[in-house]
């Protein structure tokens, strides 16, 4: 049933934006701590857990698949209805914070990809990495 | 004649936004094919289109919701909005195999939280450069050079003003085009040939459309070790960025 599925992600969601709603809270702060990503972990939790296995497999799963493949239409939609505007007189300062974050991001993977290479052969071995 | 469209669209507005939203898509990757030959994803050009059509929403009708304003496109504010925003996100965790991390390695997942946390750094840093000091602001901008989701879902959580959200939004689209270009350009100087370097790439670029059309312009065998890290990435963001990373800039200004 598509529905098991759905209510699977749903329930991830309230579960996550409540706890995080909690920490805001307990941490005084005016604010949802964290509240997606937790939701999110739950939800890779329980696709991972034999126990929930009846609402994420066959078409309980096609009801998460279905909102996942909707993730870019709606950010499409989030887009659309940004208040630019009033956010145009930023447009360099976003422009520099993105080019400035690639540029950095972009230098650090030769000194990452290092640190990983003793590690990898063995996991490799052993995971049979694809 | 215009009185009933607009009882029609008005009446009908969530499903009037999905077509609308359906046909630009359909139109953007199109564009990127035609014009681009798939080097920039069809999804980046589609979230630029909406930010244009937005602008010009915002100026037509002076309201601060961009073409949701128009009375026969409200539906884009319900589909685009949080609720959604936040339920489509957190269903693009859906299939992430813990053992896919372990495949990684530890340099995959270190990549994934130093490639959030430099971001925002730099991200954060560049609004304080430009005279930002409220720590809502910065952490959102901070936030938005993460990715152009993780922005969002930080500056709502933590209270930031809708200008700063957008602005958080086009920091992420910024990066997210750059990736898609620049990869092919650099892949050369940065040693991004192998496995190995591929997930560490993806981990630290972390935005998966970006990552995924960059990678595809380098070597498309490249692709799925990318999008391994890439997928944990947006998770880690919306969980780092309206919790500790807001908390330490918060205890900074």
């Amino acid at each position: 049933m598509i529905i098991y599925g759905v209510a699977l992600l749903s329930a991830c969601l309230v579960a996550g934006m409540l706890i995080g709603e909690g920490l805001g809270i307990i941490l005084g702060v005016e604010a949802n701590v964290g509240g997606v990503g937790i939701a999110m972990l739950f939800l890779v939790l329980a696709c991972n857990s034999d126990r929930f296995s009846t609402l994420t497999e066959g078409a309980a799963g096609s009801g998460v698949k279905f909102w996942s493949a909707m993730y870019i239409p709606i950010v499409v939609a989030m887009a659309a209805q940004q208040n630019v505007a009033a956010a145009i007189d930023g447009g360099v300062l976003a422009i520099t914070a993105g080019v400035a974050a690639v540029a950095v991001s972009f230098a650090l993977v030769p000194a990452l990809s290092k640190i990983g290479t003793g590690q990898d052969p063995a996991a490799d071995k052993e995971e049979g990495a694809p | 004649m215009m009185e009933l469209l607009e009882t029609v669209f008005v009446r009908n507005n969530l499903v009037v936004a999905f077509a609308v939203v359906g046909v630009t898509i359909w139109l953007s990757y199109l564009l990127a094919n035609k014009l681009t030959a798939g080097r920039i994803h069809g999804s980046a050009i589609a979230i630029a289109v909406g930010l244009l059509a937005a602008w010009y929403g915002g100026v037509a009708t002076g309201g601060n919701r961009g073409v949701a304003d128009f009375a026969l496109l409200s539906g884009i504010g319900l589909m685009g909005g949080g609720m959604m925003r936040d339920f489509a996100i957190v269903a693009t965790a859906f299939g992430a195999q813990l053992s896919e991390l372990k495949k990684a390695g530890l340099a995959g997942v270190i990549s994934i939280f130093a490639g959030v946390i430099v971001s925002f750094i730099v991200g954060a840093a560049v609004a304080v450069a430009f005279g930002y000091t409220d720590p809502t602001e910065v952490t959102t901008i901070g936030a938005g050079a993460v990715t152009y989701i993780v922005g969002p879902v930080t500056g709502e959580a933590i209270g930031a003003s809708d200008a700063m959200i957008t602005l958080s939004v086009a920091a992420g689209l910024v990066k997210s085009i750059l990736v898609m270009i620049g990869t092919p350009l650099v892949a050369r100087f940065i040693g991004l040939n192998n496995p190995q370097s591929a997930m560490v790439f993806g981990g630290l670029m972390g935005t998966t459309s970006g990552v995924a059309a960059g990678l595809a312009a380098t070597d498309p065998k490249l692709v799925p070790y990318g999008a391994m890290t890439a997928t944990f990435y947006t998770g880690v963001g919306c969980l780092l960025g309206p919790s500790i990373l807001f908390f330490i800039v918060d205890g900074m200004f």
